[in-house]
């Protein structure tokens, strides 16, 4: 259980935040650049002295100001990757690995080393420096790095986004695999929701120095208690699988059920995302009409109303979350358990294949 | 078409720039022959000289390393209040002119200097000795190191010290395993500037030391010394000089050349 409380000004910024994640769980703090999301991670590690603040870790107090409490970052147990990567530029990756090694002989440490890398598929690289490495494989020898450490928390700082974007999927999925394995709890900060949404198993939507609400991240989608957080998780997110069907469009069978159609190209394993003021709610029983190709019969989970609009949570049965006007909210007389039909246009379905 | 004079104006340039600065020190060696250098090192007294300027500026070396490495560290990872100040006045001798140097360090550390008693009490004799050699060289020559070092630590990515210490290395063994090898070619170019400057040092070392055969008589000392009466001889140290200054800059290139190539050795 990892337990950080901290209050303290940062220039502008009020960063005022109370956490706690448990152990094999991973919290993703999601928010714009400047929220006050890294200065978290540094005050946890001990790199960010705050004014005040309590951070504790399996029992073990790490930081409390009103006790005159702080231990330095070396004695604090994290395993801190950074955003992007912070490899030490003068040692080879095994080297790198085995930085946090003490204690025992130089063979045994790069046998430790080593297996660390073949772990993650990078044992042939042990020899290379880290400028020679792609940022996939920058990414991998960070994250075997602080695995060596043995750490008692996971800070990971923007872990995908110094990857490119064909580079990306491998890498989550990865690390997706790692955070199950670890049985520590393990913080992630990112600016982009989606990633939170993939790879923490709850969201802090984080704004102007405050976690401005938490949750999963359907729940954050389906009912945001903010514009901001409305806004701020963009797009639906569903998955399915792919293949391609006449006139140049991509049919995906939705994983738990339903079809739908795209006009970007796709196959295979595909997550397809539409934004949720694209999305029109007719009432079950009218028939198709109009230039909407994918329509899903859904359930209504939640009504939110969020400044002049509606948010509506939907099960389809993979969650949806949409947006209508006040009026036509009213129109439809939707409540929670009516069952309604959730259409878009093909255009407005984006596909990413994963 | 327009003639390219820009590029015949830059050629131009180096052209004069390079014959200027060649031109002394090829005369060196043509004026002087081998026969006459070897002849003019074979006396004691060169000799000596050579021996002493290798010694005080070694001494000086290792005083600017050990004390100016973690200074420099400080100055340029910590922000404080009159940091600039302090960084001012540690650059102070570099503009310092080098006679001025001596009788600052007359003044302060000399017989009748304002902190002259507290050393003889301690039983250090600086004045018109070796060891006053060593400090004037060190005075001089410490704020190209310390400048130097200053630039290269504050070069090395802040990310990697909080990674070492996140990954359990004390701030003492960050600095030593990653912000030392990392900021090694700015502290090897800082050396060879200290280093260049120390054995080339004679003004200060005039002023406050003297200029004792074997004591305090450092190669340019002696060159200066040989200046009016025995002329092959001043120019044959002169050339050894010149050689030594050489070898020590081409060392450092190399340094840093393969620094570029493979990284530091760890």
């Amino acid at each position: 259980m990892l337990r950080v409380e901290v209050h303290t000004r940062l220039g502008e910024l009020e960063l005022d935040v109370a956490l706690e994640v448990r152990a094999g769980e991973c919290l993703a703090l999601a928010g714009p650049s400047g929220a006050g999301k890294t200065s978290v991670l540094r005050v946890a590690s001990g790199l960010l002295h705050p004014d005040s603040g309590r951070v504790e870790c399996d029992g073990e107090t790490w930081l409390d100001t009103e006790r005159g409490i702080d231990v330095p970052p070396e004695g604090r147990r994290c395993g801190y990757v950074f955003q992007e990567y912070a490899l030490f530029p003068h040692l080879t990756a095994w080297q790198n690995v085995a930085y946090p090694l003490r204690g025992m002989r130089r063979s045994d440490r790069r046998e430790r080393a080593q297996a660390l890398l073949e772990r993650f598929g990078i044992g042939g690289l042990s020899d290379a420096r880290p400028r020679t490495l792609s940022g996939g494989e920058r990414q991998r020898v960070a994250v075997a790095r602080v695995l060596a450490r043995r750490p008692g928390v996971l800070l990971l700082d923007e872990p995908l986004s110094a990857l490119d974007a064909r580079t990306r999927a491998g890498a989550a999925r990865e690390l997706e695999s790692v955070l199950r394995e670890v049985e520590v709890p393990a913080l992630l900060v990112t600016h982009d929701f989606a990633e939170a949404a993939r790879l923490g198993d709850r969201v802090g939507v984080v704004d102007a120095g405050r976690v401005v609400q938490d949750g999963t991240a359907t729940e954050l989608a389906a009912t945001p208690r903010s514009a901001f957080v409305a806004d701020f998780t963009g797009a639906v997110v569903l998955t399915g699988t792919a293949h391609s069907g006449r006139n140049g469009l991509t049919h995906v069978e939705l994983d738990g059920g339903g079809r739908v159609t795209s006009t970007d190209r796709g196959e295979g394993s595909v997550a397809v995302s539409v934004y949720p003021w694209e999305i029109a709610i007719e009432p079950e029983s009218e028939a198709a009409h109009g230039s909407a190709q994918n329509r899903l019969v859904a359930e209504v989970l939640s009504v939110t109303t969020v400044g002049n609009r509606v948010r509506l949570g939907l099960a389809a049965p993979q969650p949806i979350a949409a947006e209508i006007t006040q009026a036509s909210a009213r129109a439809l007389d939707l409540r929670t358990g009516t069952r309604v039909v959730a259409t878009w246009k093909a255009a407005a379905t984006r596909l990413v294949t994963m | 078409m327009r003639p390219a004079w820009f590029p015949v104006v830059l050629v131009v340039a180096l052209a004069a720039a390079l014959t200027f600065l060649t031109l002394p020190i090829v005369a060196i060696f043509v004026d002087s022959s081998p026969a006459q250098l070897v002849d003019a090192l074979g006396e004691r007294g060169a000799l000596e000289a050579l021996w002493l300027s290798l010694r005080t500026t070694a001494m000086a070396l290792a005083i600017i390393l050990i004390v100016g490495t973690p200074a420099a560290y400080l100055l340029a990872t910590r922000s404080f209040r009159g940091k600039a100040v302090v960084v001012t006045l540690v650059e102070l001798p570099l503009v310092l002119p080098p006679a001025v140097a001596g009788i600052a360090l007359l003044a302060a550390v000399g017989p009748s200097g304002i902190l002259g008693g507290a050393v003889e009490a301690a039983g250090i004799e600086l004045a018109l000795t070796t060891a006053g050699v060593v400090v004037a060289l060190t005075f001089v020559a410490s704020p190209f190191y310390v400048r130097q070092a200053m630039a290269a630590f504050a070069a090395v990515d802040r990310t990697l010290l909080d990674a070492s210490r996140t990954l359990g290395a004390s701030e003492a063994r960050s600095f030593g395993r990653v912000m030392i090898p990392n900021a090694m070619p700015g502290l090897a170019a800082g050396t060879a500037l200290a280093l260049g400057r120390a054995l080339g040092e004679f003004g200060a070392t005039l002023m406050f030391a003297g200029s004792f055969q074997g004591i305090t008589q450092t190669v340019p000392l002696a060159i200066y010394d040989r200046f009016s009466t025995e002329f092959d001889s001043a120019l044959a140290l002169s050339a050894v000089l010149v050689a030594v200054s050489a070898a020590i800059l081409l060392s450092v290139k190399f340094v840093q050349g393969s620094e570029a190539l493979g990284g530091a050795a760890s």
